[in-house]
């Protein structure tokens, strides 16, 4: 008997197969794209604990009411104003040289003596109302992160000729080059000239 | 008698499709490692606000906790921000339970390096996100992320 040839198999529907399972594929997954403003929240404070007092002047109060508009530091303000203003008042550097208070050396701003003494006793408190929106609320954060960013960005350049917040993106996705380890402390040594001290403090009320 | 007979007609042979499947599976592979799997639906609106200062969240250490006001499919709930953890709906007591139970299911080496993402719709009262926040501090989980896209940047 002559040896027959196995027919060859038609592959034609192969293709219809792997378009279903393409489209199921599609169909049941998301694009992986989340980001977002990180926050620390303040652990549960001991009833005992007395709080400590603060100086008015080192305090930045941000209000935000029911109808999303903002009272900075007893002023009505347009949101687009608040970054410069948190900006200034942390970039203040009240407090004298040789004074009992830390001189901020680095600071470029206004040296006011009635606003905040250097930008590690400054501290941000917003508060917001209950029925504030959302989409406000965060714009706010935003605006303030904002702030932070730029001025840790301005001594980063200065003093390491890059920028905070693209190299702390870069060890973030792990596509940071260099060394890793010396780009780590530079970065503490920026977040520690700009401590980021944001006090949320609980909403008000009606 | 020629030994070369002329083939008949000048007809087109047919295009090979034997690789097609080899492109369609590249693709299929492309979105298979370029996406998640949807593990919950969400009931509540989600028309996130969006900001330009943002960082990237790490996937595997991250609960998320949606709120808004129900969407369409569950609009006889009203039009009250609700809270959606794992997929159902929570109480704002509740939070702190079944954000417990659903970091049972990470790694449990990542378990303390939990990070509470939080989706909230654009139109929810910031109150309501100030009541998840406490039920966190209560359950210790302090580390939080707010889930926005990112904006275009002027």
């Amino acid at each position: 008997m002559a040896k027959r040839s196995a027919p060859e198999i038609n592959a034609g529907s192969m293709a219809d197969i792997a378009f279903l399972l393409l489209i199921f594929f599609l169909v049941t997954t998301t694009v992986d794209k989340d980001k977002g403003l990180s926050r620390s929240l303040p652990p549960i404070q001991d009833e005992n604990v007395e709080p400590p007092i603060l100086k008015q002047k080192n305090v930045f109060v941000v209000i935000v009411n029911r109808n999303d508009e903002l009272l900075v530091e007893d002023e009505p303000m347009e949101i687009g104003d608040l970054r410069q203003a948190a900006k200034d008042f942390l970039d203040n550097g009240g407090a004298k040289k040789g004074g009992e208070v830390v001189y901020c050396d680095y600071c470029q701003g206004a040296r006011d003596i009635a606003s905040s003494d250097n930008p590690d006793k400054a501290i941000i408190s917003v508060k917001s109302d209950r029925e504030t929106s959302y989409e406000t609320y965060i714009a706010v954060q935003n605006e303030l992160v904002a702030a932070y960013n730029e001025l840790r960005n301005r001594e980063s350049q200065r003093l390491f000729n890059f920028k905070y917040t693209e190299v702390k993106a870069a060890l973030d996705a792990g596509t940071f080059k260099g060394n890793e380890t010396k780009a780590d402390e530079q970065l503490d040594q920026i977040k520690d000239m700009y401590p980021m001290k944001l006090s949320e403090a609980e909403a008000k009320s009606n | 008698m020629s030994k070369f007979k002329k083939k008949s007609g000048g007809e087109l042979p047919p295009i090979s499709t034997a690789s097609l499947p080899d492109i369609v599976f590249m693709l299929l592979f492309f979105f298979m490692v370029a996406t998640v799997l949807r593990d919950n639906d969400i009931k509540v609106a989600q028309q996130l606000p969006s900001a330009d200062q943002t960082e990237k969240l790490t996937k595997d250490r991250t609960v998320f906790i949606y709120a808004g006001k129900p969407s369409a499919q569950y609009a006889k709930l009203g039009t009250e921000g609700k809270i959606q953890i794992g997929d159902k709906f929570v109480g704002v007591k509740e939070v702190k339970a079944a954000i417990l139970e659903e970091r049972e299911r990470l790694r449990v080496e990542l378990q303390d390096k939990v990070i509470v993402a939080l989706k909230v719709d654009k139109e929810t009262n910031s109150g309501l996100v100030t009541d998840i926040k406490e039920e966190l501090r209560e359950a210790n989980m302090l580390k939080i992320i707010y889930v926005t896209p990112q904006a275009v940047q002027q």
